[in-house]
């Protein structure tokens, strides 16, 4: 669903951020991807979204090489990637209820699907009674759950999470692992990237350690290995 | 589905008009500022064509004939000069005509009109007021009278002796406006380059904002489109306001400059004008909004 073939990315004057990256995801996987701060884990993720180009080597989602794509097939390409950010990202003139509707007001959704479905996701991630609110209403936690709602919402094939816990209190960072493990068993691809320990032990899913910029170890049920 | 998006954009742009509140007042009243400079522009150059205009009307040059010249030869010439391009306009004055007018001129003065009495006659000649349309005409016009077959029942032409004068206020007039249309333009521009950067600033503080909703999978015009949006509000809210600055402003002033300069008043000016006044500011306005919006998300839009 999913290929890297031998990606590698260069910043100039001379930094590494990928070096020939190359691995494939499956449908139905739950990928973490781990790796000491700058070994490249949101780069790579960056390069899924097309949101930078690789230097080298091709992104491919799908048959479709992404940096082929024409400006309006990536924007296709892109409603069907969720994205959750460290830093949540989240449009801050907007309520969480708007800021969810918005992901559905872009790839196109009638107003009456946007009216039905934004209520029921926000309950998913236990946001009910705070639709209304302004991002910089809610705690760190609460961000996160409104970015993973608005990640869900358009029933992506793929939610990428960079460091989705990496401002967040343990029992927040729980809640919000258990979201996502719950969006995998509903079938969608979920490729995390963390350096917290716990999480990916607890989680005993396929683990990509990078080093780097490197892939160091691919495992199927890996653990938390620097 | 045009019109959806059409209208969740509006919808969109409406809502970040109001909710960012202080960047939309700085964003207004800079832009209220440069409308107001334009229109002040415009009214400062309605003044200075009609002082100039009535500067030129002033000037114009006056062929005197002797006294025993014939009316029939006089009347011959001005139709002669009637035919020259450059001439706007010839008054014919008769001698009786010009008597008239002294005496009424002078009727405080009992020693001239006394003199006048004791001559017995009229010692004033017939003249012809010529008028060019451009005071740099006057030489020709010279010329040609001098020239021409009646130049024998011709007195004088009082051009010569106000030559100098004629010929320094045709210069100052061109170079008055010239240097009019230069300060305008560079005042205009620096107006104009306050009012983008202000915009810009304004479009700077929601790149993240841009970014995120390319990320999200809006297309170009989705994440331009509500920025597009509050640009045109802009515009328009700050046109309103400079338009409604300038009532109270020349009712003060109209008076005053019309006093000072000779001009019209600015007041009825602006009551007169008052659409096609507020059209161009409008216009000005939403351009300035909409253009500037535009020009400054380019670089954002490219993730």
């Amino acid at each position: 669903m999913i290929y890297f073939d031998n990606v590698s990315k260069l910043y100039p004057p001379d930094s590494v951020a990928l070096d020939q990256v190359t691995f494939s995801v499956e449908p139905g996987e739950f990928v973490s991807v781990v790796g000491q701060s700058g070994a490249g884990k949101s780069t790579l993720l960056k390069m899924l979204l097309a949101e930078e180009p690789p230097s080298q080597g091709k992104v491919f989602f799908e048959s479709l090489e992404l940096g082929d794509l024409p400006l309006a097939e990536l924007t296709n390409v892109r409603r069907r990637i969720g994205t959750v950010f460290q830093d949540f990202r989240l449009l801050p003139h907007k309520t969480a209820h708007e800021n969810i509707a918005f992901a559905m007001e872009v790839a196109g959704q009638l107003d009456e699907t946007i009216m039905a479905d934004v209520p029921q996701v926000l309950e998913l991630v236990g946001l009910s009674d705070k639709s209304q609110h302004f991002p910089h209403e809610l705690s760190g936690g609460e961000k996160q759950r409104v970015a993973i709602a608005r990640a869900l919402v358009n029933r992506p094939d793929v939610v990428i999470a960079d460091e989705p816990t990496g401002n967040l209190d343990p029992v927040n960072t729980a809640d919000i692992v258990k979201l996502l493990v719950k969006i995998n068993e509903l079938g969608t691809v979920v490729i995390l990237a963390t350096h917290n320990r716990d999480i990916v032990n607890h989680l005993g899913r396929r683990v990509i350690t990078l080093e780097k910029g490197r892939v160091v170890r691919d495992e199927k049920e890996g653990k938390y290995v620097l | 589905m045009f019109t959806v998006n059409f209208r969740r954009i509006t919808s969109s742009g409406l809502i970040n008009f109001w909710r960012n509140g202080w960047i939309s007042f700085a964003t207004i009243l800079v832009m209220v500022l440069t409308l107001f400079m334009l229109g002040g522009l415009i009214l400062t150059n309605v003044v200075l064509t009609s002082v100039i205009t009535s500067l030129e009307d002033k000037v114009d040059i006056t062929a005197y004939f002797r006294l025993d010249a014939p009316e029939a030869d006089i009347l011959a010439m001005r139709d002669s000069i009637l035919k020259l391009g450059e001439v706007k306009s010839v008054e014919y004055v008769s001698r009786d005509q010009a008597l008239a007018v002294f005496q009424e001129r002078h009727k405080e003065n009992a020693l001239i009109t006394q003199s006048l009495q004791e001559l017995g006659s009229n010692p004033l000649g017939a003249s012809l007021n010529v008028k060019a349309r451009d005071p740099s005409e006057y030489e020709a016009i010279a010329n040609f009278l001098e020239g021409n077959v009646f130049s024998n029942i011709l007195d004088k032409v009082d051009y010569r002796q106000n030559q100098v004068v004629i010929d320094r206020l045709s210069r100052i007039l061109a170079a008055s406006r010239k240097v009019g249309i230069a300060i305008s333009l560079v005042l205009a521009l620096i107006a104009f380059l306050v009012a983008f950067n202000t915009i810009r600033m304004a479009i700077y503080t929601s790149r993240e904002e841009i970014r995120v909703m390319k990320l999200v999978g809006a297309s170009n015009w989705y994440t331009r489109g509500p920025f597009l949006v509050e640009g045109f509000l802009h515009g328009l809210v700050a046109s309103i306001i400079a338009m409604a600055a300038f009532y109270p402003l020349t009712w003060w002033l109209g008076g005053k400059i019309q006093e000072f300069a000779g001009g019209p008043n600015l007041f009825s000016y602006y009551k007169s004008n008052f659409l096609e006044f507020f059209l161009v500011l409008f216009l000005a306005g939403i351009i300035l909004g909409v253009v500037s919006s535009s020009i400054a998300i380019r670089r954002y839009m490219r993730v």
